[in-house]
């Protein structure tokens, strides 16, 4: 592994995180939408992260996005007759979005983004002053 | 008393690429702390230090027939890595603390720096030994 490394390292652990921040802002936008059934109602989504190794020499790669995964949470089922999606029985489908979560989560996800640019950043300054050496 | 390039700028070349790789490890960790059961690992600097240091003195590969091709001097293996002691458990399984990680890429940058400057004090020196001003 060398200071090259570092920029697939950084870039791919960056992008993993700008999916997550992705995926939190599709679910606070889609907190407030309501389905007229319990099957169609949205569920919060999280991506799942995995390391990628080298298969050669088993170093890590970087990160890279495994799955994205449905949140299990119950959906909240309302009373809402006047609703134009309510069902037959005059009920409506709430999504399981935890705003508070979403919250925590965009935070942890930018912070991880910026660490990951300082770490990029400071790799290439160290490359730059590696090219003038002798100089 | 001959004058050998190999040995003129004595350990600090070999310090400088093992910063180097170094760098990508923590680099690697910083990357890697919000994959659940991914395990922080590091370089023991001192220990690889030596162990580079011992792989270049030792005797290099012979050759002992004519279609051997000749080894360019020390094996170029990469550091050992050993896995950190988790300060605290986590519940997905991952032992990445981002507070030591960060403190140690900052001091393993500035000690790339310190053996980036020896170095270049070396190449400085050697030059003005050349041009004799």
């Amino acid at each position: 592994m060398s200071l090259m490394s570092v920029f697939n390292i950084s870039s791919s652990a960056m992008n993993a995180q700008s999916v997550r921040l992705n995926t939190t802002a599709s679910n606070l936008a889609n907190a407030e939408s309501v389905s007229s059934s319990e099957a169609n109602a949205y569920r919060a989504r999280q991506p799942v992260f995995e390391t990628v190794l080298n298969n050669l020499t088993g170093e890590v790669k970087g990160v890279a996005i495994a799955d994205v995964v449905k949140s299990e949470a119950p959906v909240m089922k309302q009373y809402s007759p006047g609703n134009p999606m309510a069902d037959k029985e005059g009920y409506i489908y709430r999504s399981n979005v935890n705003a508070m979560e979403e919250m925590a989560n965009m935070i942890s996800a930018s912070r991880s983004y910026q660490n990951n640019v300082q770490v990029m950043n400071t790799s290439k300054e160290m490359l730059m002053s590696t090219l003038r050496l002798g100089q | 008393m001959a004058f050998n390039l190999d040995n003129a700028f004595g350990m600090h070349a070999d310090a400088l690429k093992l910063r180097a790789q170094r760098t990508a490890q923590l680099a690697a960790n910083i990357a890697n702390v919000d994959t659940p059961n991914y395990k922080a690992k590091d370089i023991d600097f001192q220990s690889a230090l030596k162990q580079v240091q011992q792989a270049s003195s030792a005797s290099t590969l012979v050759r002992t027939q004519a279609g051997h091709i000749s080894s360019s001097g020390g094996t170029a293996s990469a550091a050992p890595l050993s896995y950190r002691m988790p300060l605290q458990p986590s519940f997905d399984g991952n032992t990445v603390n981002a507070q030591i990680e960060q403190a140690a890429f900052a001091k393993n940058t500035v000690e790339y720096q310190a053996s980036f400057s020896f170095l270049n004090g070396r190449i400085k020196g050697l030059m003005t030994a050349l041009k004799g001003e």
